[in-house]
This record gives structure tokens, sequence and C-alpha cells, in this order.
């Protein structure tokens, strides 16, 4: 009988079948309008934070508007010319007629040094001496801190708070797209023939992965508009600072994010109708936000950092800062990466268990321990 | 030849399939017919490896089915469904490429498929915009795209106005003529009567009857036969060990307690004038399943 038997093509590997499956998550990710807007109003919304915090902290699009400053002889070579934008006048009384006409926002002159002026440097502005001005030519110790590079207060708590939303946001929306998805397969009941045609896991894998793949190119798009943001509004220092930490975040986030994608999915196949989609996936749902109220508001406290940055879902968050500010050892990172790992490994089968326990379970919602047994 | 063999399988502490043994041979569709809840949804998702047996095994051509085997099996499941918001064709093609065929393949067999299942023009549509009906070619469609060793159908029919009967049944049949394997399963027993060479029938879990529609037919005919004379017939109502069952002139339907009593009969109608039909009344479809899962 063997005769009648079609040519057999060549065995498709687990992987081309996985990457066939994400390709189609991605694909039609792409042709969503719903989606493609939500992507674009979270970049907007970073692009425009970093604006802000620009100006917030005073430098603005300084490198555009030089201060003009009247310089009367030697005491122009003393002035950046990044910063201000010198003329030089003849004699301290033009200086002062610069001023007073409105064609300088000030003026330096330099007299003899007195007991009250031991410079003799004088600053003559209208109403108010530009903060520059006066910062550049006040003279300040030398300031030698001990404790890494200090950098405590509000800073801390932008820097925690911006990993954790960044995480909780992604999580959250590519966590409900994966759920739905789940869910439209079997709502839709095209899951049995999936079932028939591929591996329960190849199907998991294949979801997991587009959709992960996309919440990385979210991110990814994120990460380039802050550091662009960040160079282009002259906030070179706090970007510098920044590199280490982002890297690691961008290597717990991809393990961290496909833990939870397995586990949205594997709740989610508990489910078969959109409309339950919400009270499947709250459980994971909350774990997302133990790390972005975590380091929201235990940032100051050690202990409580320390413990955040190993437990899985929340290490994404916490271990990028506290590297951020030195407060981790060079091992530690390398730890709870491996801690993340095994926990990915654990859960992806865990999830692969139910999802295959649950699939051809149509109804209502299904027990999870019913779904584990199979 | 696809074969199952001694198939069991409980559900919690339902046994569902008791020993389900049959096979389908290639070239030849084979009817699954049996009543709701009488486990034919069951069998066939076993057979394709969605649910797993307690026990028992399925053969393709007489070794166990591998994962690869059941990659290339043709599966149409009860319950319908495709990407609503994916187009056609696109749709097709993802299929037959799950099911391992290279991008061009796939291409070329979903235009191919599509129209000849008279869907050509809506490869670009939605499955959502599609009628009814016309979603149940498209489904048909994913079930053949990747030219299947076997083809396993449930309730292929259901929701198809006749016309669509014929196209569906038509690309069927070509695939029965090119040696594959066909089982569908069906409620119409009037359709499966129609078209299949071989009738399994079950009830539940278990088979009752199998073989080919001509042999079931003349397995249950019993001893019933028609005659047809120009005699009035009221007579053979007086003829011991036999049961008239209709009678209008020359017409009599009747049972015979043996096969000699039917001859007997026959003999006093020539006796009484011109006899134009003397049959054995073969038992319809619908007759012998009734007879069988009772």
């Amino acid at each position: 009988m063997s005769t009648t038997r079609p040519v057999t093509p060549a065995a498709p590997s687990v992987l081309s079948t996985t990457w066939l499956v994400a390709e189609r998550e991605m694909t039609q990710r792409l042709r969503s309008k719903a989606f493609l807007f939500s992507s674009a109003s979270l970049i907007v919304l970073v692009l425009v934070g970093v604006l802000l915090s620009g100006f917030a902290a005073g430098g603005g699009f300084s490198g555009d508007e030089k201060t003009r400053v009247a310089a009367a002889g030697p005491v122009a070579a003393i002035l950046d010319a990044k910063t201000f934008e010198v003329e030089n006048v003849a004699s301290n009384e033009d200086a002062r007629a610069l001023v007073r006409e409105g064609k300088v926002d000030a003026a330096v002159i330099a007299e003899q040094p007195t007991q009250k002026n031991p410079t003799g440097v004088t600053v003559i502005a209208q109403e108010k001496a530009p903060d520059a001005l006066t910062s550049a030519l006040t003279l300040r110790p030398q300031v030698e801190l001990l404790g890494g590079d200090g950098v405590t207060g509000p800073l801390r708590f932008f820097m925690a708070l911006a990993f954790g939303l960044i995480f909780m946001m992604s999580a959250v929306t590519f966590g409900s797209v994966i759920a739905q998805s789940v869910v439209e397969e079997k709502s839709t009941r095209i899951v049995e023939i999936l079932m028939s045609t591929i591996s329960v896991r190849v199907l998991l894998a294949g979801k997991v992965l587009g959709n992960s793949l996309l919440a990385f190119a979210q991110v990814a798009a994120i990460a380039a508009v802050a550091i662009v943001g960040l160079s282009a509004t002259g906030q070179d220092a706090l970007l510098a600072g920044v590199g280490a930490p982002i890297i690691w975040f961008v290597v717990f986030f991809i393990f961290g994010f496909v833990l939870l994608a397995a586990l949205f999915a594997g709740l989610a196949s508990l489910v078969s109708r959109q409309e339950d989609v919400g009270s499947a996936i709250t459980p994971v749902t909350m774990l997302v936000m133990i790390p972005y109220f975590g380091v929201a508001f235990f940032n100051d406290n050690p202990v409580v950092m320390t413990v955040l940055s190993y437990v899985p879902f929340s290490a994404p968050v916490g271990m990028p800062v506290r590297l951020f500010f030195g407060d981790a050892q060079w091992w530690e990172p390398l730890v709870a990466l491996a801690i993340l790992l095994v926990s990915v490994i654990l859960v992806i089968l865990l999830a692969a268990r139910i999802y295959r326990g649950s699939l051809l379970h149509t109804g209502g919602k299904l027990k999870l321990s019913e779904a584990l047994r199979g | 030849m696809l074969e199952i063999r001694g198939i069991n399988k409980s559900f919690a502490t339902r046994q569902v399939l008791t020993n389900m043994s049959f096979t389908i041979e290639p070239g030849r569709m084979t009817g699954f017919v049996g009543g709701n809840g009488a486990g034919k949804t069951t069998t066939m998702r076993i057979l394709l490896g969605v649910l797993e047996a307690d026990s028992g095994e399925v053969l393709l051509d007489g070794s166990p089915l591998s994962e690869q085997d059941r990659r290339r099996i043709g599966y149409m499941p009860e319950e319908r469904g495709l990407y609503p918001k994916m187009k056609v064709a696109e749709q097709i093609t993802y299929f037959a490429r799950l099911h391992g065929l290279g991008a061009e393949t796939a291409k070329r067999n979903t235009e191919r498929l599509l129209d000849q299942l008279g869907l050509g023009e809506r490869g670009g549509d939605t499955i959502e915009s599609l009628s009814l009906g016309n979603q149940q070619r498209a489904q048909i469609a994913a079930a053949l795209v990747h030219d299947p060793l076997a083809l396993v159908l449930d309730e292929p029919f259901s929701g198809l106005d006749p016309l669509a009967v014929d196209v569906v049944l038509a690309v069927l049949k070509e695939r029965a003529n090119a040696g594959v394997p066909v089982l569908f399963s069906s409620h119409q027993l009037d359709i499966v009567e129609r078209l299949c060479d071989d009738i399994v029938i079950i009830s539940g879990g278990q088979v009752r009857a199998v073989g080919s529609a001509q042999s079931l037919r003349d397995a249950h005919r019993g001893n019933r036969f028609s005659l047809e004379g120009e005699a009035d017939g009221g007579w053979v109502r007086e003829v011991p060990g036999i049961s008239v069952l209709s009678f209008d002139g020359g017409h009599v339907e009747f049972d015979a307690d043996t096969a000699e009593r039917a001859q007997l009969v026959l003999r006093g109608a020539l006796d009484r004038g011109p006899v134009h039909a003397f049959t054995p009344v073969r038992p319809s479809l619908a007759q012998i399943y009734r007879e069988v899962v009772q």
C-alpha cells in the first residue's frame, strides 16, 4: 500500500515551525491600527518626558540661545564662548550703556580689587543677573565625594520609576495581547486544527516569541528615543551613567518578559471567551505590578531592593536600578540572571502543560488543577 | 490504509470508547455514522493525535502513525474555525506551511484549491466577510491544501446547500480516486448511503456494524421480499409463516420465516397469473442503523 502514499516533503524543523507561528503573530499585530496607535503614543509619551526633564534641569535648548554679555578688557577671556556671546567694549561705561539699551543681557567689568570685592569683577544687569553668568564667575571649592557617585533623591526615584514603568507597560500591553490571541484561537475553535498539525509547545513558543520580539522592538524604539532625546537636550551626564544599567535592563527584560508571556498564555488558555480574559490573567497582572510599586516605594531601602533584584518577577527592574547606583557587586546580576533563567524554563514547562490540558476545553473557566491533570 | 486497532478511552470515570477497531481503505470513502455522543469526534481526535488513547493504536500501512505522518493527514474538525480577520488565501497558505509545505508550493496549492472550490475570487477577503457556506468551503480547503496522506472530516457537508455538497464531493472523490483513504462522519444517513463505499456504524463507543454499503445491506436483508404480479395479492396473507407488511392490488411486501417459504409464495403467484417482479427488499442505511444501535 505504500505506493499510494504521496511523497512526504522534508520534515519542517521545530524552529522553522515556531518561526511560522511567530511570524503570523507579528504580521497580524502590525496590521492592527489599535496596536500601532498605542505604540506610537507610548513613544511620544517618552519623548515628552525626556524633553520635560531637559527643561526642568534648566538646560533647555541652551546651545541655541547664548547669553549675550558685554565685557571690557581682559575679563572677556575668562568667559566660555560655548555659553556666552561676548561683545568686547572699550570701557566700563560702554558696557553699562549696552546693558541699558538692552543689546546685551549683562556686562562684566573688572576694577581694582577692594575689601568688599576681592576679585574686582562686577556683573551689571537690568533687573536680574543671568544665573549662567554668575555661576561661571563664582569660585567654588573642590568637592570630593566618598560614597560612590552619590546620586540620591529625586534622580534615584525617577530612574527606578522609569525602568519600572517601561517594564510594566510592555508586560501588560503585550501580555494581554498574547492572552487575547490564545483565547481567539480557542473561541474560534481553530485550535483543534492547530493541535492536529503542530505540537502545543511549538504553538506556545511561537506565540511567545512573536509577541516578545514586538515587545523588544518597542522597548528598543523607546530606548533610542530616550537616548537621542537626552543628548539633544544636553543631558549627556545622565546618559553616561545610564548606559550599563540599560544594557542589563535589556538582558533582564528579554528573559523576564518571556517568563511573563508564558504565564499570560498559560492562564489565558483556561478560558474560552474574550470576556473572561481579564479575570483569568489578573494574577499575572498583579505580579507585573510588584516590581513597579516595589521600586517606586522602596528604592531607598537597601534590603527591599536587594530582595527585589533577585526575585524573578522584579529582577528586570530591581537589578538595573541597584547597578545604576553602584549598590550591587559585579557577580550579583549574574546570579539573578541565573535564577531568572531557571524560572523561565520551569514556567514555560508549566505553561505548556496548562495550555495542553485546557485547549480543547470549552465553556466556562477551567480550574488550574484540572488543566494540569490534562 | 489507515487502521484503528483496539482503542479504549475514558474521560474521568466515563468510558467513551471500547475496543474501537476499523480500517479506512485507500481510494475509498468511508462513512462514519453514529448518534450524538457515540464517540465519533473522540475517535477522530485520537486518530489525529489531538487526544491520547488509554490503549490501542493507530496504524498507517501497518506501522504506528508517527508525529510526522499525523502532520500529513487532512483534518476538518466538527468545531469549525479559522482566523476571522485573516484573508482567505493567506490563511490557507499558512496552514499549508504549518503542514510542512514550502512557500511556493503552499501558494500554488492554495490558488488551485480555492479555484476548484469556487472561492478563487474571494482569496483576498477576510474569513469573517464570507457567507457561512463559503467559510465551510475555506475550511475544507484548509484540510486539503497540503495534499494529505489521508483525510479525516467531521461532518463535512453540514451547512452546505445541495450545489455546494456536489462541489465539495467532487473534490473529495478526486482525492479518493488518487488513492487517499477518506473518512467522514455524518448524521445525514442518506448522504452517507449515496456517497460512501464503506460504512462504520458506532454506538455507545463501540463498533456495531462495518463493511461495504452493499454487504451491510445484504447482511441485514433478512427475508423481506417484494412481489409484483397481475393477480390480486390478498391470498398471500393466508400463507402460514408469512407476514404481510403492505398490500396494494398486485403489489405485496412481506417477511417470510424462511427463504423456502418465500419461494412458495412466488410459485403460488405464478400459478395465479403473470409475475413482473420478485425481489429481496434491501433495507436502507437508516433501517440498518436503527436495527444495529438498539
